[in-house]
C-alpha cells in the first residue's frame, strides 16, 4: 500500500475543492464556447459568403486552431466525470439523443472542412459547404440547449428553455465568429464582415432576454438566484459589452472586439453557474457537496490540473502566436 | 427494437472498433514523422521533405477523424453506460481527466503548428511540433490503457455502497493506475501500432515499386517509394518479432489475471492437464458451431501448446474449465477464433519481415514479384490483427464490464429506453460506415497524388504498355 500521507483524508491545504472543480468546470466550458465558439460563428459566416476566395480564407483563418479549441470541450467532459461521475452519467444518459446530436454536429464540423478541400469540383464543394455550416450552427444550438435543460432542472430534451438559450449561445458564436474572421481577415472581406456585428450582438441580447423570461416563467424555483445581485450585474455587464463590441468593430480594433466577445460569453456561463450553485444536477437534487468524489482523487485531481493548466496555456500560446496576422487562403503543409 | 443492453454493447463495440483505426495510424506514424522531420531539418535532402510532407498528410486525416470518433467514445461512457460511470467513476474519470489535460492538449495545439506551421516557425520549434504531437498521442494511450487496464484487473480500491448503488472508492492510486497489466497492455499496443503502419507503408509503397519494376509503368516518384519501403521494412524487422515476444509473455499474464478469459480463448470446458493449443478446431455437429470444442471436434493441435502457453513452458500445466466458474461464459467461438488470427498473423508479419530482409540482403528487393503482391495484400492486416486482440481482450473478459465486480448488464444506463438506443445504435453504424469509406477514399487520394513534387497519377496518361506483352519482359526505365 502506497503511504499517502494527508492526502486521502484531508483536502489539499484546507482549500474548499468542490467549489472550486465547480468553478474550473464552468470556466472549461467557457473556454470551450468562447474558443471554438469563434469556429463556429466562422462556420455560420461562411454560409453566407458565397465568394470562392473568402470561404477559402475562412477555412484557412480556423484550420490551424479548431481542434486545439475543441479539446475544451472533451476536457470539460473528462472533468465532470472525475470530479462529479454521477453528474455526468445521469446528465448524459438524461438527454441521450440530445447529446448525440451535439456529437454528431461535431463530426459534421470538423470533418467537412477536411473533405472541402480534398476537391475542387463545384458539387462537392457545395455540399461539404453546406455540412460544414450546418455542423457549426448545430453544435452550439444543440449545445446551448443541454446547458439550458440542465440549469431548468428537467428532464425532457427538447424544452423552450433548451431552444432560447440555444438561440442565444448560437448568437453568440456569430459574435465572437465576426470579431474572429475581422483580426484573420484584410481588405474588401475585412470590411464586409463588420456588418454581422450588430446584428448577431443584438440577436444575442434579445435571445438572454427571452432565456431569461422562459426560465422565469417555466422554472419558478430559479426566480430568486436570476434576480441576484451578481446575476443582475452580470446582465448589465453584457449589455455594456456589447455596446463595446459594436464600438470596437466600428473603429477597427478588431481584437478589442474579439476580448468583448469573450467576456460576453464568460458572463453567460458565469451567470448559470451561479444560477445553478450549489446545486449541480437539480433534477436529483446533487450538489457540489453531495456529488463531489472522495478526497483522494480530488486531491490528485487538484494536483494534476495544476501542474497542467498553465502548461497547456503555454502551448495555446505557441500556437497563437505562430499563426498571428492574417490568414493565407493558400496555406497549409 | 432492440434491448437496451444489447444495443448499447453493440453500439460501443462498433464506435471503438472504427475509432482505434485512427489512433493506430497517428501513433504508428508518429515516430517515423518525428525522423523524417528531423532529417528533412539536418539534411535538407528533399527526400526527406517529401517523406515528411506525405505522412503527414495521412496523419492530419487521421488525427481529425480519430478526434471526431473519439469523443463520441467518451460521451458514451456518460449516455450509455451510466450505472458503470457512476460505481467507476472516482477511479475511471480521473484518467480520462488527465488524458484529455496531458495528452489531447498537446497533439491538437501542436498539430496546428506541424501541419500548417513549417514556414511561419523557426526549424526548432517546428521539431518540437513534431515531437509534441507524437508525444501527445503516446500519451493519450498511457491514460486509457490506464484505465482500461484497471477494468481488466481491478486493484486499488474499495466497494461501498451508496443509495443502494455499488461504489467503487479509491485506496491506492499506484495500485490501481500501474497494474501490471497496464505495462503488457501499452508495449503491446503501441508495438503494435508501430507494426500496423509499417505494413501499410509497406503495401503501398511496395505497389509503386511492383508497377515500376515488374510491371513496367514509369513511376515518377520510384525513388521515394524505393526508400519508404526500406524505411518500412527495417521498422517491421524490429517490431514483427517483438509483437510475437511480447505477446507470448502477455498469454502468460493473462492466464494468472483472468483465467476464465484464458479458457475461452483456449475454449477449455473442463479443467484439465496437459492442453493441446489447437491451431484449427471445428465442431462436428451444427449446432455446436459457436462452441469450438465442444465435445466431439475435429481439430489439429499442438500436444500440451496451451499449457506450455499458459505456465511459460510446461506443457502438463492445468488450466481451469469455463464449466469452474460461477458466471457465464463468455461467447467462446468469438474470443477464440479472434485470438488464433491474431497470432497466426503475428507470425506471418515475422515470416514478411524476415522474406523481405533476406531479399534485400541478397539484392533483389524490387525484382521480387511475389513479395511485393504479399506485402501489398498484408497492408491492412496490421490493423486486422490490432481489432482481433481487442475484440479477445473485451468479449474475452465478457460478462463482467469490470472483471470480478461489475457485471456488463448492470452497467447500463438506467434510464435508457430500447427505441432510444436502437435509433443512436442505427445511426452509427450509417455514419461510421460513410466516415471509414471517406477516409479511405481520402487516404486513397493522397496515395494516387503521390508525394509532393513528383507527378500526379491521376493526370498521368496510363502508359502501360500492350496488355498482351508479358509484363515481366517489359524494361523499366529507372
Ligand atoms: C499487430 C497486431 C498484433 C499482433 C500481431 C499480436 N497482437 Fe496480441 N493484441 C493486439 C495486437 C496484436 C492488440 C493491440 O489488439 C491487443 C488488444 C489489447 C492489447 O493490449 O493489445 C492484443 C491483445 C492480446 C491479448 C489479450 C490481452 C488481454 O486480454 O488483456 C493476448 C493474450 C495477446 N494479445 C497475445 C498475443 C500473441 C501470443 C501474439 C502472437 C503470437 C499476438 N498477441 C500478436
Ligand atoms: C480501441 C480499442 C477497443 C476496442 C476495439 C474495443 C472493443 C470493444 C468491444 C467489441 C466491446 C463489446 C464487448 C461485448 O459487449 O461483448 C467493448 C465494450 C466495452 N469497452 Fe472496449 N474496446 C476498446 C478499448 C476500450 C478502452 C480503452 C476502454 C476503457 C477505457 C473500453 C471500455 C469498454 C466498455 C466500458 C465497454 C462496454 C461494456 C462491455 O460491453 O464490456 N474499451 N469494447
Ligand atoms: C474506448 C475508449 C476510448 C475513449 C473513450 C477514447 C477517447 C478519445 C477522445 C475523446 C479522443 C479525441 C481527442 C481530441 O479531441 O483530440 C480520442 C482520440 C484519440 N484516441 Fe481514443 N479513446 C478510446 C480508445 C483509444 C485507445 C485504445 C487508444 C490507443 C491505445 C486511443 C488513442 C487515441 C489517440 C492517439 C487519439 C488522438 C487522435 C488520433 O490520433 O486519431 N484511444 N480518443
Amino acid at each position: 500500500m502506497t503511504d499517502l500521507g494527508t492526502l486521502a483524508t484531508e483536502p489539499l491545504f484546507g482549500l474548499p475543492l468542490p467549489a472550486l472543480w465547480f468553478a474550473l468546470l464552468f470556466a472549461m466550458l467557457g473556454t470551450f464556447l468562447f474558443l471554438d465558439g469563434f469556429d463556429f460563428g466562422a462556420g455560420a459566416l461562411f454560409g453566407v459568403r458565397e465568394d470562392e476566395t473568402e470561404r477559402e480564407t475562412v477555412l484557412a483563418a480556423i484550420g490551424p486552431f479548431w481542434d486545439g479549441n475543441e479539446v475544451w470541450l472533451v476536457v470539460f467532459g473528462g472533468a465532470l466525470f472525475a470530479a462529479f461521475p454521477s453528474v455526468y452519467a445521469d446528465l448524459f444518459s438524461r438527454h441521450y439523443l440530445l447529446m448525440f446530436g451535439i456529437l454528431g454536429a461535431l463530426i459534421l464540423r470538423g470533418l467537412a472542412p477536411e473533405m472541402y478541400e480534398q476537391r475542387h469540383d463545384a458539387a462537392w464543394q457545395r455540399w461539404w459547404g453546406r455540412a460544414f455550416v450546418a455542423g457549426s450552427v448545430l453544435a452550439p444550438f444543440l449545445l446551448g440547449a443541454f446547458v439550458g435543460n440542465w440549469l431548468a432542472g428537467t428532464e425532457r430534451s427538447f424544452t423552450l428553455v433548451g431552444i432560447v438559450v440555444g438561440l442565444a449561445v448560437t448568437a453568440l458564436t456569430v459574435v465572437s465568429g465576426t470579431a474572429f474572421l475581422r483580426v484573420k481577415t484584410t481588405g474588401e472581406f475585412h470590411d464586409a464582415l463588420g456588418a454581422y456585428g450588430l446584428p448577431a450582438v443584438v440577436g444575442y441580447l434579445l435571445a438572454v432576454v427571452a432565456s431569461l423570461g422562459a426560465l422565469w416563467v417555466t422554472v419558478p424555483g430559479l426566480r430568486a438566484a436570476l434576480v441576484s445581485v451578481p446575476v443582475l450585474a452580470l446582465v448589465g455587464l453584457s449589455v455594456l459589452l456589447a455596446a463595446g463590441y459594436v464600438l470596437a468593430l466600428r473603429r477597427d480594433h478588431d481584437l478589442l472586439a474579439l476580448v468583448a466577445s469573450a467576456a460576453l460569453t464568460y458572463g453567460l456561463v458565469a451567470v448559470v453557474a451561479l444560477a445553478l450553485y450549489p446545486a449541480v444536477d437539480p433534477v436529483t437534487g446533487a450538489t457540489v457537496q453531495s456529488a463531489i468524489v472522495s478526497t483522494l482523487p480530488l486531491n490528485l485531481m487538484s494536483v494534476g490540473a495544476a501542474l497542467l493548466l498553465p502548461l497547456i496555456a503555454s502551448y495555446f500560446v505557441v500556437l497563437y502566436s505562430a499563426f498571428s496576422g492574417p490568414a493565407q487562403p493558400t496555406e497549409g503543409y | 427494437m432492440v434491448d437496451p443492453v444489447i444495443a448499447s454493447r453493440l453500439q460501443f463495440a462498433v464506435t471503438t472498433i472504427v475509432h482505434i483505426i485512427f489512433p493506430v495510424m497517428s501513433m504508428g506514424l508518429a515516430p517515423f514523422l518525428v525522423y523524417f522531420t528531423w532529417k528533412d531539418i539536418r539534411t535538407d535532402e528533399p527526400r526527406y521533405e517529401q517523406l515528411r510532407r506525405f505522412w503527414t498528410k495521412i496523419f492530419a486525416v487521421s488525427f481529425v477523424v480519430g478526434t471526431v470518433t473519439g469523443i463520441v467514445l467518451e460521451f458514451e461512457f456518460g449516455t450509455n453506460f451510466a450505472a458503470f460511470s457512476t460505481t467507476a467513476g472516482e477511479l475511471f474519470g480521473g484518467p480520462l481527466a488527465i488524458e484529455g489535460m496531458m495528452a489531447f492538449m498537446l497533439e491538437a495545439t501542436f498539430l496546428g503548428v506541424f501541419v500548417f506551421g513549417r514556414e511561419r516557425v523557426s526549424d526548432a520549434l517546428y521539431f518540437v511540433s513534431s515531437v509534441a504531437v507524437g508525444l501527445g498521442t503516446w500519451l493519450s494511450a498511457v491514460w486509457i490503457l490506464i484505465a482500461n487496464s484497471w477494468m481488466q484487473t481491478p486493484r486499488g480500491y474499495e466497494l461501498a455502497t451508496e443509495n443502494g448503488q455499488p461504489i467503487v472508492h479509491l485506496v491506492d492510486p499506484v495500485a490501481a493506475y500501474f497494474t501490471p497489466r497496464f505495462t503488457y497492455m501499452y508495449v503491446h499496443m503501441q508495438n503494435s501500432a508501430v507494426l500496423s503502419v509499417s505494413l501499410f507503408m509497406a503495401g503501398v509503397a511496395a505497389y509503386y515499386v511492383f508497377r515500376h519494376h515488374v510491371w513496367g509503368y514509369s513511376v515518377a516518384n520510384v525513388g521515394f517509394w524505393e526508400a519508404t519501403l526500406k524505411i518500412a521494412l527495417v521498422a517491421l524487422l524490429v517490431t514483427a518479432p517483438l509483437q510475437v515476444v511480447h505477446g507470448d509473455q502477455y498469454a502468460q499474464h493473462v492466464y494468472e489475471t483472468q483465467p476464465q478469459k484464458f479458457a475461452a480463448m483456449e475454449a477449455v470446458w473442463d479443467t484439465e492437464r496437459y492442453v493441446p493449443e489447437y491451431i484449427v478446431a471445428f465442431p462436428t455437429s451444427p449446432d455446436q458451431l459457436t462452441d469450438p470444442r465442444a465435445k466431439e471436434l475435429f481439430g489439429l493441435g499442438i500436444p500440451g501448446g496451451a499449457s506450455w502457453l499458459a505456465s511459460g513452458g510446461d506443457p502438463n500445466a492445468e488450466i481451469r474449465g469455463l464449466n469452474e466458474f460461477d458466471t457465464e461464459p463468455p461467447p467462446v467461438a468469438i474470443v477464440f477464433w479472434s485470438f488464433r488470427a491474431m497470432v497466426g498473423l503475428g507470425f506471418w508479419f515475422i515470416l514478411l519481415a524476415f522474406w523481405g530482409g533476406y531479399r534485400w540482403w541478397r539484392g533483389q528487393l524490387l525484382e521480387d514479384d511475389l513479395l511485393h503482391k504479399a506485402l501489398m495484400g498484408s497492408s491492412l492486416l496490421g490493423i486486422v490483427a490490432v481489432e482481433l486482440g481487442w475484440i479477445v481482450t473485451e468479449v474475452g473478459r465478457q460478462p463482467w464490464v469490470i472483471q470480478g465486480v461489475m457485471k456488463t448488464s448492470e452497467g447500463v444506463s438506467p434510464g435508457l429506453t430500447g427505441a432510444e438506443a436502437t435509433v443512436t445504435l442505427a445511426g452509427f453504424v450509417l455514419v461510421y460506415t460513410t466516415l471509414l469509406g471517406l477516409y479511405t477514399y481520402v487516404v486513397a487520394r493522397i496515395i494516387r497524388a503521390g508525394p509532393p513534387g513528383g507527378e500526379d497519377l491521376r493526370t498521368v496518361p496510363d502508359d502501360r504498355p500492350d496488355p498482351s506483352t508479358p509484363p515481366a519482359e517489359v524494361p523499366a526505365d529507372d
